[in-house]
Parts: C-alpha cells; sequence; structure tokens
C-alpha cells in the first residue's frame, strides 16, 4: 500500500491536516528534527541534559510484592519490572519530550515557547525546559484540569511560565490544544509549539517518540542486565500515548515482547464516559492527523471522561493506531475506579504513589497475565512503565480514596 | 472552473468589482435561519455564498465562528444539514455555493461519499481548511471526477515551494489568507495592502482568480484588499456571523444585519 512508506504517516495514520500556514513551520521542525538533533553536538548536549538534570537512566525495579500479591506461585508471572519514570525531576516522563523540543527550539532561533497540558505534567515539563533553557513559556490548559490539577498551576507559575486558561468546549486537554493552535498559527514566526504528546501533525509523532525512545532504550538494557533476556511484555497507559510510545518503540522489531497499551475507560466504555479511542473509536482527524478518535457520526469530537486529566483525550497518537491495526500492540481499558484502586494496592505494596494516568496501567496487569497464560507464556517478565508520580492526583485522591482526616 | 464561479469573476471583473464572498456557519442559530440568513445576503449583493459546516474544534476559526459553531452544533447544523441547506439554495439561485469546512466531518462520512452529495445538492467548489494539497487524495480524485473545484489557500507563510504545491490542485480559485492568524483577528500592521500585492502576484502564478479573506469587515478594508483590481474577490465571515449572533436568535434581525454587513461593503 502506498500510505504506508509515505512520510509522516504510520499505515494509513499519522499526516499533515493543518491550515497552511502552519505547513511551513511544520516543514521547518522536520527539517530541524534530521537536521539539527541528529548532530553529535546536539545528543550529548541533550543527553547531559537527561543525566545530569533529569537523572537518567531511570531505575528498572523488581515490584515483588506487586508481584506476589497478583500470583503467588509465580508460575504466571515470575517478574514485574518497573520502570520508574515518577523518579525523573518534574515526576514525570514528559520532561524527556519537554527538553529536547525547547532545546530544539532554541537551535532554531525560536524565541518563545507555547504549550497544551492536561494532567499539567507537560506544561510543568516544558516550563522547566524553558527556564533552565531561558525562554519564556505560555501554557494553555482547560479550566476543568486548572481545577483539578491545581499543585501543578502553581508549578507552572512558580517556574515562570503564564498559565492561559481554556474555557471553550469541554474545558480539558483537546481544548488546550485548540488554542494552542490558535495561538500558534498567529505566532508561528517565532513561536515554537512543544506538543506533549505523541499526536498532532507530522512530524510531531515521530519527534516525540524519538526523544521518550528513551524510557524503551533503557529498559532494554536495563531488562538484559535484571533478567538476561528481553521481557515477555511491555505494560504502559496510553492517552495521546507518549510513555507508551518511548516505552515501545525499542522493543517493536522484537516480535516476542508483547505489547499492552492501556486506555483510560473512565466510568466503563459501555457508558459513553470514557477516553477509550482505539477500544472505541473510529478513524477520523484531530489536531493535524489522521487516528481513531472519539466522534458521532457527523464526525463531531464527543468529550471524553476519564479520572486522570492526562488520559482525558478524545485522541490517540498515530502510531498506536496503526501498531492496534496491525495487530503488533494490544490495546485494553481500564475504568477510573480500577485505577484508583491500583493507586491504593501500588502504594500499600510498593510503597509508591503512582499517578493516576499510570494507575490504569497497573490496572490492566492481572488481564495482562490472562492474556499472556493464555499465549502459553509462563512465569513472564512484565515491565511496566510508571510515566508519573501521584502526588498532583492528591485532591482527587482524597476525595475517592477517603483519606480525610486521621482514624 | 465551475461555469458559476467562471460567471461571477468575469461579471465582477467587467464591473471593476472585488467578487463578494459571504461566509455563514449552516445551523446558527438553526437550519431554517441559515437558509433565510443565505437568501438575504445574496439579494444583498453577495456575488457567492461560503456555506460553513460546523465543526466541534474548529482551530482556524477564532471566537466568532468558534461560539457560532458551537451553537449550530446544539441546534442541529451538520455537514448533512449544510449540503441540505445548498441544495434547497440551488433550487432558486446560480450564485456560487462554496462548501467550507474541516477534514473530519468528511473523512468519518467518507471523502468521495461527500463530493458525490455535494455535487448532486449543486455545490460548485470545496475548502477543506484543514486539507493541504499533500491530503486527501480520494476528495481530490472524487472532486475532479464530479466538476467540483478544490480551493486551496495560501498565505504570508507561503514559500514557492508551498505555491508550487497549491498549483498542483487548485481549480476554481485560490483562497489567499490576508494574515497569519485564526478567523475574524485584527492584525498589528494593517496587511491588505501586502495581500493585494500577492494576490496580484499568485494570479500571474497560478492563473487562477484570487480571493483575499481574514480580517474583512468593512468597506474600507475590502477596498485595500482588492486593490484596483489586484485581487479577484474578497471573503467577508466573522463580521456576517457576529451580526448573526448579535440578533440573538431573532431570525429577521439576523438576516437583516448580516444583509447590512454586506450591503455596506458593496457601497
Amino acid at each position: 500500500m502506498a500510505a504506508s512508506v509515505r512520510a509522516g504517516y504510520f499505515g494509513p495514520f499519522g499526516g499533515r491536516f493543518v491550515a497552511e500556514t502552519l505547513v511551513p513551520a511544520l516543514e521547518e521542525l522536520e527539517a530541524a528534527a534530521r537536521d539539527v538533533m541528529t548532530t553529535s553536538p546536539f545528543q550529548e548536549r541533550f543527553h547531559a541534559l537527561l543525566r545530569d538534570y533529569v537523572g537518567r537512566p531511570t531505575p528498572l525495579g523488581h515490584a515483588e510484592r506487586l508481584r506476589a500479591a497478583i500470583d503467588s506461585s509465580g508460575e504466571r508471572l515470575g517478574a514485574l519490572l518497573l520502570k520508574r519514570e515518577d523518579l525523573c525531576h518534574t515526576g514525570a516522563h514528559k520532561i524527556n519530550n519537554a527538553l529536547g523540543q525547547v532545546l530544539l527550539a532554541k537551535e532554531m532561533g525560536k524565541t518563545r515557547i507555547i504549550a497544551e497540558t492536561g494532567a499539567g505534567q507537560h506544561g510543568v515539563a516544558t516550563a522547566t525546559a524553558c527556564a533552565v533553557l531561558g525562554l519564556p513559556c505560555e501554557v494553555y490548559m482547560g479550566e476543568l484540569d486548572v481545577a483539578r490539577q491545581a499543585p501543578n498551576v502553581s508549578r507552572m507559575k512558580l517556574l515562570g511560565a503564564r498559565v492561559i486558561p481554556v474555557s471553550s468546549g469541554s474545558r480539558t486537554l483537546k481544548d488546550a490544544m485548540n488554542e494552542a493552535m490558535r495561538d500558534w498559527v498567529t505566532n508561528v514566526a517565532h513561536t515554537y509549539y512543544c506538543v506533549g504528546s505523541a499526536a498532532g501533525p507530522h512530524p510531531y509523532p515521530s519527534l516525540v517518540r524519538d526523544l521518550q525512545s528513551v524510557i524503551g532504550n533503557e529498559a532494554k538494557q536495563q531488562s538484559m542486565r535484571a533478567l538476561g533476556r528481553l521481557p515477555d511484555a511491555v505494560v504502559a497507559c496510553v492517552g495521546g500515548g507518549s510513555n507508551a510510545i518511548g516505552a515501545f518503540a525499542p522493543f517493536i522489531d522484537d516480535a516476542s515482547v508483547a505489547l499492552f497499551g492501556v486506555e483510560a475507560a473512565g466510568e466503563g466504555v459501555a457508558t459513553g464516559k470514557h477516553a477509550a479511542t482505539i477500544t472505541a473509536g473510529r478513524i477520523g482527524v484531530l489536531h493535524g492527523s489522521k487516528s481513531y478518535l472519539l466522534c458521532d457520526d457527523d464526525g463531531q469530537i464527543i468529550e471524553p471522561h476519564s479520572i486522570s486529566a492526562g488520559l482525558d483525550y478524545p485522541g490517540v497518537g498515530p502510531q498506536h493506531a496503526e501498531l492496534a491495526r496491525s495487530g503488533r500492540a494490544t490495546y485494553v481499558s481500564a475504568t477510573d475506579d480500577e485505577a484508583l484502586a491500583a493507586v491504593r494496592e501500588v502504594a500499600s505494596l510498593e510503597g509508591i504513589i503512582i499517578a493516576l494516568e499510570t494507575a490504569h496501567a497497573f490496572a490492566a496487569l492481572r488481564g495482562v497475565v490472562d492474556r499472556l497464560v493464555k499465549a502459553g507464556r509462563k512465569r513472564s517478565a512484565v515491565v511496566v512503565c510508571v510515566s508519573g508520580r501521584g502526588d498532583k492526583d492528591l485532591a482527587t485522591l482524597i476525595d475517592r480514596l477517603g483519606l480525610g482526616g486521621v482514624s | 472552473m465551475s461555469a458559476r464561479l467562471d460567471a461571477v469573476f468575469a461579471r465582477t471583473r467587467k464591473e471593476g468589482r472585488p467578487a463578494i464572498i459571504a461566509y455563514l456557519c449552516i445551523g446558527d442559530p438553526d437550519v431554517a435561519a441559515s437558509l433565510v440568513i443565505a437568501r438575504a445576503l445574496l439579494e444583498a449583493g453577495a456575488d457567492a455564498l461560503e456555506l460553513g459546516a460546523p465543526f466541534s474544534d474548529p482551530t482556524a476559526d477564532g471566537p466568532v465562528i468558534a461560539r457560532a459553531s458551537t451553537r449550530a452544533i446544539a441546534a442541529g447544523g451538520s455537514l448533512r444539514a449544510t449540503l441540505e441547506v445548498g441544495r434547497v439554495l440551488r433550487q432558486t439561485s446560480e450564485a456560487p455555493l462554496i462548501l467550507f469546512g474541516y477534514a473530519n466531518p468528511i473523512v468519518v462520512r467518507g471523502e468521495r461519499t461527500v463530493v458525490a452529495e455535494a455535487a448532486n445538492a449543486g455545490i460548485d467548489a470545496m475548502l477543506v481548511v484543514d486539507l493541504p494539497p499533500e491530503e486527501g487524495e480520494d476528495l481530490r480524485s472524487a472532486a475532479r471526477e464530479h466538476a467540483v473545484d478544490v480551493i486551496p489557500l495560501l498565505t504570508p507563510t507561503s514559500a514557492p515551494s508551498r505555491v508550487e504545491a497549491a498549483r498542483k490542485v487548485a481549480s476554481g480559485f485560490v483562497y489567499y489568507v490576508s494574515m497569519t492568524g485564526v478567523t475574524g483577528s485584527v492584525a498589528a500592521h494593517d496587511p491588505f495592502d501586502a495581500a493585494a500585492s500577492a494576490a496580484e502576484r499568485l494570479r500571474a502564478e497560478l492563473k487562477l482568480p484570487v480571493v483575499i479573506g481574514f480580517g474583512i469587515d468593512d468597506a474600507a478594508k475590502a477596498k485595500r484588499a482588492y486593490g484596483g483590481g489586484r485581487a479577484d474577490g474578497i471573503v467577508v465571515g466573522s463580521a456576517i456571523v457576529k451580526a448573526v449572533e448579535s440578533a440573538d436568535k431573532n431570525v429577521t434581525a439576523a438576516a437583516e444585519r448580516a444583509a447590512a454587513v454586506i450591503r455596506a461593503i458593496r457601497g
């Protein structure tokens, strides 16, 4: 099929569906990603920042108590390894991408950075990168997310960024992205749009994947050291899909490694109040690329729902759409309640307060192990990407898990 | 080029004035009202209509058209309703009708299906904001089969390579976006003289009429964009949508105020 080899396409997904005004900026970015990002001075600078500033490599550690809770015998689940992106500076994987892009923007001579954010993690990461690299930063954030992720709003402000609340549409991530695109089309000459997910028009899905692939590359080497072999499966949560694509990408050619993406089922896929794009969406065009998305028969975007602001997005990165279509990766979903239970379980068994986004990956673990057993695998070694820490979710956790007061 | 578009540009050129293309968000305040407003715009002197199919996430539009889109969807506006308005208008008017919208509703319904439906409804041209020349192969081939023009956009950021990309797929006319920004923006510096020069250059290069849109809301701006014939036409959008909004669902007032915008520009 001709489409599968077109630049910017993953099978029939991807492309560059944007207003003509933005096409030259995307061409410029594509050239910079090709000609600047690949040079050794850039790579050295980027990796020095990842090492000395972000704190990479992040550990890949055994989660033995959680493993035993899932399978006491060890016959089904032999090893459970956590890739600790929550230990990155700023508390989530988002910093890998933000630093890479802001560094690139600087090389391109851009003088202003804009970003969108859902949970606030990408906003904090971009504000951080802008602070350390010395560029002004403005972050668009849905009003609903401003309210439910208040600590991250304060962090961004403290880091010197301007947070712009977005009151249109569902007042969440997609609307923040709409406003960021409107800003970019207006100020395109000097402004760089730092996209936080592996979504958007070409080259963003590839650019973000390449910057986040440090997760999977490290995990691969660390698995070889810890296990003497590759894992049987890699599991990650998927909203737009940046931590997942970063964790998956280095394993895509390793056919023995099963890849599982976990979407947000919200109150249940059957209720319609969810963000499970691949599980229950259809093919369409949103925010510059063709992928699965949640929309009605007339093509109007359906407002998604998830307890986790970072997964509350009606689209998904085009490479995930292709991995799902081709069957290379499997996409499942977990509900709000299952995610909340997973936060509690991981905290009490492993002493790690994970983000609500990340919790979806853990909530799906027992199902993943069932699938591996059905596929004939025993004593599987499973890597879970701990995309971020949960401090930002405390208000939600206090409310939903009844953590208020002392008893 | 569609015969109807051809006729309009020939006539306005002869009359020494810009072709005036009026944009209307179909479904705001409701679909039946859009038909009334569309007819009022034509009566007031609009030479062609852009029938805007509302989309929930219109990233190239400013707040005026974004609000109208939200109202329109809530009131039953859709791609299908927009095509239906086109079909009914065509029964009594020979004015060129341009279907204006975003890619998703078209991709979800099927690019070939939508083009065929548009052609059957008497639509002359389509303008899909987020479909640059490299995308929408199915839509473009179906449009060629049905003799529906697909209008490319060019902008102040368009280097020669983008003009070349547009040339390969252009028919009907070229829509030149006066400024970097969303619809309804006010530019920091008056962009219309530069836009008229760009239009003149593009017309010579592409051998197609060039119309200028974005930010034109009165006769003075229309005049500068027209540049004494350097451009072939102008598009008025947000000003009309704002007039409709100001009438607060009173259809007669909406039609009257929208028509007044066109009359003021026709002079």
